[in-house]
């Protein structure tokens, strides 16, 4: 593969196709988990190691797999990579394990996982879908730690659990309650909507 | 069996619906609820089809948790077998529809498939686990979560039906006003909390 189609897939998968704000995917954990910023960070790990071992087996196996029942055994190919992944956090990380609670093993119903498959993995090189998880997966990453850095900042006064509230400015409790992650997401895909939309306007660059 | 909290089934059943909404609170089932609340009649299916679907799985899930995998020890086998469980029962409600309750199955039918991937279905199953409710909370957890996600996206669903008139800055329109109308009811719903406590 060539250095180029590599940049090309990633500015795709990160920004042009960005599975949150772009496409919609993968709402729900990103909701839950930014409420803290270092919950969100283990969240987006566990996605970009999901969706990037998810992509690379369903594409190695994609010539075995007879296209009727390709959806449950994608399902367990996920499933299964998901387990791995739970059973690693738990022993390494008990706490944050505990934390995020059930939103471990809703990665195997987060449509970005089975939109990759479905999508680019079971007509691509196995190398290829890899990247293209990985890259999914960053772009996720990205917009869960941007919303957990505003939502832990204004609502707990600190980052990665360190106290920065030098201002003492009084919290806002609101930011860690359920509203405020729909507005924080309403408010992002409609900055990035902007953005693209001037720029095709002005004859922009990307498309 | 591990001991069950203390928490009266009624209790459970009324928080699921409005302290602890599914959509409102836990975020679960964000993508249907996104993409398939643009009308009030499909909006009210799709939420009649997961209730069904989620009675049902909660159920089974819970007797197949307690008396299969814990006795033979596959306690880390759960997302798997869940996962299996809740396509296996749409599967089976839909073709019992289709046999016995047509004009119904008419209706939800094209909504049916979509369910399984639903993650509030797996994750009432998961919730019900972590939280070890005993057979009567998890049936009327799973009754209660379900009416929740119905009220949630049937209320989506009318307020995007009376605004699809509106004029909106044009970035706005579409998911985003989407997540701000729903970020405006689940801070209605948050007025509910303190009513009934859970957890």
């Amino acid at each position: 593969m060539k250095k180029g189609a590599v940049k090309a897939l990633f500015i795709r998968n990160v920004w042009d196709e960005n599975q949150v704000l772009r496409q919609i995917l993968g709402i729900c954990s990103l909701l839950a988990v930014t409420n803290v910023l270092t919950n969100s960070l283990v969240m987006g790990a566990g996605l970009v190691f999901s969706v990037a071992l998810s992509s690379l087996t369903i594409s190695a196996l994609r010539n075995f797999i007879p296209h009727r029942v390709r959806m449950i055994v994608q399902t367990l190919i996920i499933a299964a990579w998901v387990i791995l992944f739970d059973i690693i956090l738990k022993a390494t990380m008990p706490d944050i394990s505990r934390a995020l609670g059930p939103y471990v093993g809703l990665i195997i119903t987060n449509c970005i996982i089975m939109g990759r498959a479905e999508a680019f993995a079971q007509m691509n090189p196995p190398l290829e879908s890899l990247l293209d998880g990985i890259f999914a997966g960053l772009g996720y990453t990205i917009v869960l730690v941007i919303i957990a850095f505003i939502r832990e900042l204004l609502g707990f006064g600190t980052i990665l659990g360190i106290d920065v509230n030098f201002l003492g400015f009084e919290t806002w409790t609101i930011m860690v309650m359920p509203p405020a992650a729909f507005f924080l997401v309403g408010v992002m895909i409609w900055i990035v909507n902007n953005i693209v939309a001037r720029k095709q306007a002005g004859g922009g660059k990307r498309g | 069996m591990g001991s069950a909290p203390a928490i009266s089934p009624m209790v459970i059943f009324l928080a699921s619906i409005f302290t602890s909404n599914m959509v409102l609170s836990n975020f679960l089932g964000m993508c249907s609820f996104i993409s398939v609340s643009s009308e009030y009649k499909t909006a009210s299916g799709l939420g009649k089809a997961v209730l069904l679907v989620m009675v049902f799985t909660t159920v089974f899930n819970w007797l197949i948790y307690h008396y299969i995998m814990i006795p033979l020890g596959l306690d880390y086998l759960r997302y798997l077998i869940f996962i299996i469980v809740i396509a296996a029962t749409v599967q089976i409600i839909e073709m019992f529809m289709d046999r016995y309750l047509t004009d119904l199955h008419m209706k939800l039918g094209i909504f049916l498939p979509l369910i399984t991937v639903n993650c509030a279905i797996l994750g009432i199953s998961l919730f019900m686990i972590i939280r070890s409710y005993s057979f009567l909370q998890t049936l009327l957890f799973g009754i209660g979560s379900g009416l929740g996600w119905w009220l949630a996206i049937a209320a989506l669903a009318a307020i995007r039906e009376k605004m699809a008139g509106n004029e909106l800055p044009p970035g706005l329109a579409g998911p985003a006003i989407t997540f701000i109308i729903t970020g405006i009811m689940a801070l209605a719903f948050v007025g509910f909390s303190g009513i009934f406590v859970v957890m």
